[in-house]
């Protein structure tokens, strides 16, 4: 019981669950667990099913993408307070990306795909998930652009 | 308006394409003093003129800095001069940094590329009256590691308790164990309180565009935002009209501008 509590502490702390429902972080704690991982663990792996999702506690991730020959090239990067994948809220469900610890991470790992499974019987649980990642999509994209833009390459 | 010859006492390379000139000032007794922000004509005699911010410590005039990428005829050859080498230089220029105005309050710099090196000036007057300010954040934006500028002061700056540094850089491999990102994904992570925050950013201007739009959405003001804009500054007195931008001259009356004056003209497309 205790260790229910302190996840909910958890992630009533964190800051991605700022103004959330009571309700919803009671969902969200009944389908969370608190992770570590070593520097060079893997989270997850590109073309793997995306069925956990994670909020960082602590750490850095690097999202990367391996392009032959190039070599492995780090696309992004995810630190403490920062939510981690949303490739658990859109078909196919699949990571498109590494993402690999960079020194300890401490995470939490909810079951994306038990979650998802609740949105059709629980729109206002999936209206909330929606409503907080589809503007870290949206920013992604806004990132994604300036990237390709090579902003500070020779004029 | 006659370019003063000056020679080069030091060359140093930074980037790829970046050094950076530590030059004779024109007065060697007084030596010349400049606001944070301004900028110099430097001559190549027989080639050509570029504004070039200065980048060196306001607290010591002995020593004129510049910062400069060779990107043109000017600079490329600038690139391999040699210690002793004449070059002409006239300024300094323009209005500066509001570093007066920010007394007291949470600063934020948000740089990209070389943008770093006109702020450089600012930051070592921050460090110096550090107890002046507020919660200092720097924020730096590279294309990659080996970009970065300045490297042994964002460090040097970053072992500091009083400041917060953030690096991050468009891509990188493996061995880089930093951030990775656009520098506007940092704000997220600032310590500030927006409504007594001044932010000043300088690097690309679409990267300007971005922040300024970053900046809005945590709660922080055009009036609060001043940006370093760069045109095609030619005679540095605002008679030439090469570096019109909208009602103002750049090399007049920026190049620092406070956003909310300019910001009928900032992003649009004819100017």
């Amino acid at each position: 019981m205790s260790d229910i509590r302190d996840l909910e502490q958890l992630i009533r702390a964190h800051p991605f669950s700022q103004g959330m429902s009571d309700e919803h972080i009671k969902m969200l704690t009944g389908c969370a667990k608190n992770m570590h991982f070593r520097p060079g663990a893997y989270l997850f792996r590109e073309d793997e099913d995306a069925d956990t999702f994670y909020w960082i506690r602590a750490g850095k991730v690097a999202m990367e993408v391996n392009a032959p020959p190039r070599g492995t090239i780090q696309i992004d990067s995810r630190s403490e307070g920062e939510p981690l994948g949303w490739s658990w809220i859109v078909e196919p469900y699949r990571w498109f990306c590494d993402a690999r610890a960079l020194e300890d991470v401490s995470a939490l790992a909810f079951d994306g795909a038990c979650l998802r499974g609740k949105f059709d019987q629980d729109l206002p649980l999936a209206y909330e998930m929606y409503r907080r990642f589809v503007p870290l999509i949206h920013r992604s994209l806004q990132a994604t652009q300036l990237q390709l833009l090579d902003v500070y390459g020779a004029s | 308006m006659v370019p003063h010859p000056v020679s080069i006492r030091e060359l140093q390379r930074e980037t790829h394409d970046t050094f950076t000139l530590t030059l004779e000032p024109p007065d060697r007794d007084q030596g010349l003093s400049f606001i944070p922000g301004q900028f110099t004509m430097l001559y190549l005699f027989g080639t050509g003129e570029v504004p070039i911010s200065i980048s060196g410590d306001p607290a010591y005039p002995m020593r004129l800095v510049h910062t400069i990428r060779a990107v043109g005829s000017v600079t490329r050859t600038m690139q391999h001069m040699q210690r002793g080498s004449m070059l002409g230089v006239r300024g300094p220029f323009g209005k500066g940094w509001p570093v007066e105005e920010a007394r007291g309050k949470d600063i934020v710099i948000i740089a990209g590329g070389i943008g770093l090196a006109p702020l450089r000036p600012v930051i070592y007057h921050l460090l110096r009256e550090r107890g002046d300010y507020e919660h200092i954040s720097i924020l730096y934006g590279a294309r990659c590691p080996a970009d970065i500028l300045y490297s042994r002061e964002l460090e040097s700056w970053g072992g500091r308790f009083d400041v917060d540094v953030s690096v991050t850089i468009d891509y990188a491999t493996t061995d880089w164990y930093g951030d990775v990102g656009v520098v506007t994904s940092l704000l997220d992570k600032v310590r500030c309180d927006p409504g007594k925050t001044v932010v000043m950013t300088c690097g690309p201007e679409i990267m300007m565009r971005f922040a300024a739009r970053e900046l809005n959405r945590i709660g922080i003001t055009d009036e609060h935002i001043y940006v370093s804009m760069e045109r095609n500054m030619q005679c540095a007195a605002g008679t030439c009209g090469h570096c019109q931008y909208g009602p103002s001259f750049v090399c007049k009356d920026g190049p620092v501008f406070r956003l909310d004056r300019i910001r009928p003209f900032f992003g649009t497309r004819e100017i």
